[in-house]
């Protein structure tokens, strides 16, 4: 320092020459000063910003998870409402299915139904019809004959002889079988 | 100043002087100098910044709180990520570290301000408690083996007494290199742009040349006061990390 | 003659000044090779590259010192010697 303190004149005796921070006479004066200021520092610091900003990350931190877990779980909500969409579609599909299935059974079991009581009916209605023309045919015989009887005896009193009732019958008889 | 005695007389150095605030006399412990006055306007910003910055806690951040959680998260994720789990612990005392160095650094810009970290002194402090805190946590941590780190098992038998020896040396010259490359980086900026200025006081028209460099050296300066503060607070957490950490060799 | 003495020891002082000085071409040379293997590196693989910042700022704090010890060692030439 002592050739500093002999150069110094040059630049004027105001200013100190040399470095101040070498100056050691001002050292402990900085030291606690600054020790002071890291104190308040440190105290403001830990006491009151850093637990506010760690409260307020963690909520945001909380916040983001907690919407990121809700949107996570609308999804699988929404995804197990598509899954249930689409079972209950299949559901619906092979139940149209079935109904149309059975609905198809059905008709056709009351088609077959119906159609045997058709039948039953144009049989039984045949059988009558059969029966009346046996009837009506029969009646017609028996007509004819009573006629052609009738007929013959009267024939037989026109021409002067005398109705022999049996003898009639048979010839009507022996003619309408022939 | 010094060009007040006309031609180029420059006293780059005259920016450090260190004068009580109030009147003249001998400079005690307590008495409130200048770099008290920064010293003082640093923890007022921090304070500020801070107070202010965390009181809204609102979820979706404004510009102040922004500020406060960027520079929460950016150092909580530097220690987390350098010195591990373990040293998430340490993490206040790196954040009063950072923000008093990055606030000191940039408040030193100010024209006719005075930056504190300029001074090895207040380096020197820093540094120091860098140092004590590595070392009494390192023994407490990890007893007498924390000596082991000088104990290179890696290397050859015949080597290691000598990597020993330069690595307890490389370890008592941490804080040296760590208050002076702060200190220095600080000073050594300002002292060129005083240089510049002490240039641009006697070149007349043609000034406009040491004028734009010194506006080129205060963007440099700018980013040297940031990386600076970086720098200071990581090798911080990588020193603390050989005291709480495993073993990383 | 002692007026002498003291001009030749200033001349020795501010020559060793600028000696010194040259060592932060030293530092210089160390932070550029570590930022231009860091941007090589990281030109090959981008994606990796932000997670070694921290250790690239580290290395480059760590050569940068050696430089601020001569940068030191001038100014204490300069002014403290």
């Amino acid at each position: 320092m002592s050739t500093t303190e002999t150069v110094a004149g040059a630049a004027g005796e105001a200013s100190q020459k040399g470095m101040p921070q070498l100056n050691f006479a001002t050292w402990p004066n900085q030291v606690f000063w600054l020790l002071v200021a890291l104190v308040i520092i440190y105290i403001v610091l830990t006491k009151i910003a850093m637990p506010r900003i760690a409260s307020v990350l963690a909520e945001r931190e909380g916040r983001i998870s907690g919407d990121l877990a809700a949107a996570e779980e609308l999804k699988s909500k929404a995804k197990a409402a598509e899954k249930a969409y689409n079972l209950a579609l299949e559901q619906a599909r092979v139940e149209a299915g079935k109904i149309i299935l059975a609905t198809k059974a059905e008709i056709q079991k009351d088609l077959n139904a119906a159609m045997a009581d058709a039948d039953a009916q144009i049989s039984a209605k045949a059988a009558e019809s059969e029966k009346r023309i046996a009837e009506i045919r029969a009646g017609a015989v028996q007509a004819v004959s009573e006629v052609a009887r009738e007929t013959a005896g009267a024939l037989v009193v026109a021409l002067g002889g005398t109705a022999d009732d049996a003898a009639i019958e048979a010839a009507v008889a022996a003619r309408l079988k022939g | 100043m010094a060009d007040e005695a006309g031609g180029l007389v420059i006293d780059p150095m005259h920016q450090f002087q260190i004068h009580p605030l109030f009147g003249e006399g001998p400079l005690t412990w307590y008495t409130p100098t200048n770099q008290t006055l920064w010293l003082g306007i640093t923890v007022v910003v921090i304070s500020i910044l801070m107070l202010i910055g965390s009181a809204p806690r609102k979820v979706i951040p404004g510009r102040t709180q922004s500020i406060t959680e960027l520079l929460y998260t950016f150092i909580h994720d530097m220690v987390e990520e350098v010195t591990g789990h373990e040293g998430a612990k340490f993490f206040p005392y790196l954040m009063v570290l950072f923000t008093f160095i990055v606030t000191s650094n940039l408040l030193g810009l100010i024209p006719g301000s005075f930056a504190p970290t300029s001074h090895i002194a207040v380096t020197a402090v820093l540094a120091l408690m860098v140092f004590l805190t590595v070392t009494l946590v390192g023994f407490y941590k990890k007893g007498i083996g924390f000596l082991g780190m000088f104990w290179v098992s890696s290397a050859p038998l015949v080597l290691r007494p000598i990597l020993a020896l330069i690595e307890l040396i490389s370890y008592f010259v941490r804080p040296l290199s760590h208050s002076i490359r702060l200190g220095g980086n600080i000073m050594a900026g300002h002292a060129v742009m005083k240089v510049f200025a002490g240039f641009a006081g006697v070149m007349g028209l043609a000034s406009i040349v040491p004028i734009a460099a010194i506006a080129a050296i205060y963007g440099l300066e700018l980013l040297v006061a940031v990386v600076q503060a970086y720098v200071f607070t990581i090798l911080t957490c990588v020193y603390l990390r050989d005291a709480v950490g495993e073993a990383h060799h | 003659m002692t007026g002498d003495l003291i001009q030749f020891a200033l001349m020795g002082k501010y020559i060793g000044a600028g000696l010194a000085t040259m060592g932060l071409g030293g530092a210089g040379i160390g932070v550029g090779t570590i930022a231009g293997n860091f941007l090589s590196g990281a030109l090959r693989n981008p994606s990796a590259a932000p997670g070694q910042m921290a250790n690239l700022f580290v290395g480059i704090a760590f050569a940068e010192a050696l430089g601020i010890f001569s940068f030191l060692i001038a100014l204490l030439l300069m002014f403290a010697v």
